[in-house]
């Protein structure tokens, strides 16, 4: 549990928390507004974005990658809106109406494109990979402070460092007007607050946070954190800020068991092949949505219904 | 008819009303909720909005608000564009407007209300949350501060609708059917605490479904079904003649007799 | 070209006509299935089901090979998935019912954890010594190069068996899609229908893992549903319509990917009923984008022309600067802001509508009549002309009192 934990586990349980985090914070207020299923959305359309990224640029370099997908994200959201205002389609059908047919043109290209040479593919868009973020400079707790070993890091930690410190930022300075946009839309108009502007806000850092995951750790845990880790602290407590806590505490758990579950569960069980790291993540999470189901304080619906 | 003539420069609307709107027409795709409404209500007094169903009451408080677009008209608030009177304007809206599975306590909910004050940044103080709980004490709901919204009865949300309204401390009170399937002891609270505003000064302005109690309640009343039907005191404006415009044949002369209204 | 006219018209191989064949009955079935979904708002419960077959295509491959056998057989593959889908159902239900969340995040939740765990067994697959040429990726995207001929027809008989059921349960569904406390009012079980309904969907995925594959067959069940709507208000024309939409598009899109090399059959038949959809977005006559546009502004017209000309009516002034110019476009006012002859006339007539209306809606006891006042309806396009002539009189003699 020394050297080799930090050469070939430390890098990719890191990355696997930060993308989970960054994922699960703006799940929180989209779960409470309904939109649970942008990020579904959102997921589906990064492969059309990377697709035409690599038609314009020819290669499969990071940041032309991610500028396609968050292209494609802008777009899909934009469509959605578009499709349920001018068409008068209720949102769940506007948003698989678009993103299918995303996902389909996605397809198409990648298929009349010539990639055969280049390692772009669909499964690699679902499901990332994370196994392969290893730091392999690294020999023990000790690199941690080698700046030529700390020079090797997978630029995929940084880069997810940083993305999940800036959504981390954006929601603890926009909490006030997202919570109350988010509770009583009409009050907040009447104070003037640009709810329109809020909403596409934080679509837009939903999507940024799935563009900036999806390289690392692929669209399977992008959806599952935006939807389960919020879904599981919804249950444990009647309080937004606590909420958003556990939401945290159960991304942040779900990357290291899954992690760890994906990669010596197999050798445990005295198979020789480690499993996807990126479904098993995602499935330690609806393990824990689903305790939370059975067991959280506050999982039923209380009080007395609204209206009348 | 021959002689008539166009003046082009509008005048102001009453700088004195705390709202005031004119040519006011709102319309939800190709049938119109509003058509061509004039209105204007005055200061420190408690108006109600009446009418039947589907008249338009709800509609002409959101249009009002700038909430949802309208087709033609102006609005004024204390003379000015709605837009620059958001901190004096407090807005009350239905309470099945929103979703009380939300994860958020009812003082949380109140001090919503201080939004204007504390913006993004300002730290909310010992002193606001004094302050928001005095205003929970006065529409009766200190000892329920740290409840879950969810867990609250009908009339306990509505008044913490009020309470937050009350936080803001504004000058104009808009409340949407604030008395919808409350409580009777929720009712005489909320009146109460709507009588208080009045006696500071403060301005209501409330749509309202209940026609037996608008004598009681109000000084000023809108009656409306898409247009305005009359506006003017409540002694003078609210007869049978009146309703009987306003509702047709949907309150039948026994209801108007009830009433007890002269006319008709 | 021609290769598409001969795919088209099945003339293309047996199995490529096969292949057409069962693509047109699946689009059929998905898009009247979908309908009842659609109808019923719940467009994306099929998005759960769908990614909630792959854990089941897994576990049904390992079982068989575990019982010896090669573990590439379809029906057995697909009987898998349709339990591990119908286990996805459960959970989202059961989420909706026992807890607080609502049903847009159990569906998130299911089709995640449920495609995770898919995920997972296939890797678990891939490391087994007959894993590697399982082919089982292609169940996300569907693939018909090397389709088996078995395979072809039993895609055919599913698609057929589908639309069988729909046409015999159509009535019931279409009822308790559109209202369904009025289907149990008049002795439906809702429930049963609900069940019913879902069945079918999940018939529709498990076909469609083959052809389109799991992520891509959520659009048949949506799009044909979406694309119909703007050409009907009437939910069993719905029904139908999308699925003569979703007939077509598979018909069109399987022809259209055997006639060349790369054009995958799952893509190609979406983005065929995406075009539909597109066209019928624009151009559909009743809920269609320019036709919404046009109404829009004409509306906006008549509420200024009929505004001004109340105001005209009585010798208040007009402020609204557009109101001014459509009276002035339209010849009802002068540049100088006098009235013509023909706005005089305009407003005599609309006074007078104004006062019929008023008088009305205070004697005529028929609120469903009185009701259409809106402010812009003349009022003769509501009552016979006797009823006018009623009107008028009361007019007259409320005049003379």
């Amino acid at each position: 549990m020394g050297a080799e934990f930090v050469q070939f586990s430390l890098t990719p349980i890191l990355i696997g928390i930060f993308a989970s985090v960054a994922c699960a914070l703006p799940g929180n207020f989209l779960i409470l507004r309904r939109q649970a299923l942008i990020g579904d959305a959102i997921s589906h359309v990064v492969l059309p974005g990377i697709v035409v990224a690599f038609l314009i640029t020819g290669t499969v370099a990071t940041w032309p990658m991610l500028a396609g997908a968050a292209g494609a994200a802008l777009v899909a959201v934009v469509l959605i809106e578009a499709v349920r205002r001018l068409g008068k389609i209720e949102p769940g059908a506007a948003m698989g109406v678009i993103f299918t047919s995303l996902f389909a043109g996605g397809v198409l290209l990648l298929e009349q494109s010539d990639t055969s040479n280049v390692h772009l593919d669909v499964e690699h868009a679902l499901m990332g990979n994370l196994e392969q973020l290893i730091w392999l400079r690294a020999d023990g707790w000790a690199s941690l402070l080698d700046p030529i070993a700390l020079s090797h890091l997978p630029p995929e930690l940084p880069r997810m460092a940083i993305a999940t410190l800036i959504i981390a930022a954006l929601t603890w300075v926009f909490w006030r007007p997202l919570k109350l946009s988010s509770f009583d839309e009409g009050f907040a108009r009447a104070l003037g607050l640009p709810v329109n502007l809020i909403s596409l806000g934080l679509v837009a850092a939903a999507a940024a946070a799935a563009v900036a995951a999806f390289d690392a750790v692929g669209s399977i845990i992008v959806i599952a954190m935006f939807i389960c880790p919020p879904a599981a602290a919804r249950l444990m407590t009647n309080r937004l800020g606590a909420q958003v806590g556990w939401s945290v505490v159960f991304a942040t758990l779900s990357a290291i068991l899954g992690y760890i579950l994906a990669g010596y569960g197999p050798l445990w069980l005295g198979a020789s092949n480690s499993v996807s790291a990126a479904g098993m993540v995602a499935a330690v999470s609806g393990v824990i949505l689903a305790l939370a189901c059975l067991f959280g304080p506050a999982r039923h619906r209380v009080g007395v219904a609204a209206g009348g | 008819m021959a002689d008539l003539t166009l003046i082009e420069t509008p005048e102001p609307l009453d700088p004195a009303s705390p709202l005031a709107v004119r040519g006011l027409t709102v319309s939800y795709g190709e049938k119109p909720a509003l058509f061509s409404l004039d209105a204007q209500f005055p200061v420190g007094a408690m108006s109600a909005i009446v009418g039947p169903n589907g008249a338009g009451k709800s509609t002409f408080l959101k249009a009002a608000l700038g909430l949802i677009p309208k087709v033609s008209g102006e609005v004024s608030v204390f003379g000015r564009d709605a837009d620059r009177m958001r901190d004096r304007i407090a807005y009350v809206p239905q309470r099945a407007s929103v979703d009380w599975d939300f994860p958020t306590t009812a003082l949380d909910v109140v001090l919503m209300g201080l939004f204007g004050q504390v913006g993004l940044w300002r730290r909310i103080t010992g002193q606001h949350r004094a302050h928001a709980r005095a205003c929970l004490a006065r529409v009766g709901m200190e000892d329920f501060a740290d409840r879950q919204i969810g867990q609250l009865s009908g009339g306990q949300q509505q008044r913490i609708f009020l309470a937050r309204a009350l936080a803001q401390d504004a000058d104009l009170f808009l409340l949407d059917e604030p008395f919808a399937g409350v409580d009777a002891a929720t009712e005489a609270a909320i009146i109460g605490v709507l009588k208080s505003l009045k006696a500071e000064g403060r301005s209501v302005v409330a749509v309202h479904h209940d026609l037996s109690t608008v004598a009681e309640y109000f000084d000023h009343v809108l009656l409306v079904n898409l247009r305005r039907i009359a506006e003017g005191p409540v002694a003078t404006t609210f007869t049978a003649d009146t309703l009987a415009e306003a509702y047709g044949g949907r309150l039948g002369a026994v209801q108007i007799d009830a009433l007890a209204l002269q006319g008709g | 070209m021609s290769g598409f006219l001969d795919a088209l018209l099945f003339q293309a191989g047996y199995n490529a006509a096969l292949v057409a064949l069962g693509a047109t009955l699946l689009g059929f079935a998905a898009g009247a299935g979908g309908s009842f979904l659609f109808l019923r708002k719940r467009a994306l419960v099929s998005d759960a089901v769908a990614h909630a077959t792959l854990p089941g295509v897994g576990i049904a491959f390992i079982l068989m090979v575990a019982f010896g056998g090669d573990g590439r057989s379809l029906i057995g593959l697909l009987a898998g998935s349709a339990v591990s889908a119908w286990l996805g159902l459960l959970a989202v239900e059961w989420m909706v019912r026992r807890t607080r969340l609502p049903e847009d995040a159990a569906i998130g939740a299911v089709l995640s954890v449920f495609f995770g765990l898919g995920v997972v067994l296939l890797t678990v697959i891939q490391g087994m010594s007959r894993g590697r040429q399982a082919g089982l990726e292609d169940f996300l995207l569907g693939s018909t190069a090397g389709m088996l001929r078995q395979d072809a027809i039993l895609i055919a008989v599913g698609g057929v068996l589908i639309v069988g059921a729909i046409w015999l349960l159509r009535r019931p569904m279409t009822l308790v899609a559109f209202d369904p406390a009025f289907a149990a009012a008049r002795g439906v079980d809702v429930r049963r229908v609900d069940l019913a309904m879902m069945g079918v969907v999940l018939a529709v995925t498990v076909i469609g893992l083959k052809l389109v594959g799991l992520i891509l067959i959520v659009a048949l069940l949506i799009i044909p549903p979406v694309t119909a709507r703007f050409w009907s208000e009437r939910a069993e024309s719905v029904v139908w319509i999308a699925g003569a939409i979703g007939g077509v598009s598979g018909w069109i899109g399987a022809a259209w990917s055997a006639s060349a090399p790369a054009l995958p059959t799952g893509p190609i038949i979406v983005l065929v009923a995406t075009g539909a959809f597109a066209v019928s977005l624009m151009l559909s006559p009743a809920r269609g984008v320019v036709a919404a546009v046009m109404a829009r502004r004409a509306f906006q017209t008549r509420v200024h022309r009929r505004q001004g000309l109340l105001a005209l009516a009585r010798s208040e002034p007009i402020h609204d600067r557009l109101t001014l110019k459509i009276l002035r476009n339209e010849g009802f006012l002068r540049p100088d802001g006098v009235a013509t002859e023909a706005g005089q006339r305009a407003c005599a007539r609309i006074a007078r509508d104004e006062q019929r209306w008023s008088v009305a809606r205070r004697l005529h006891h028929d609120t469903g009549l009185t009701g259409r006042y809106d402010g812009l309806t003349p009022i003769t396009d509501v009552f016979t002309p006797d009823e006018i002539a009623w009107i008028d009189s009361n007019i007259a003699s409320e005049g003379a009192a």
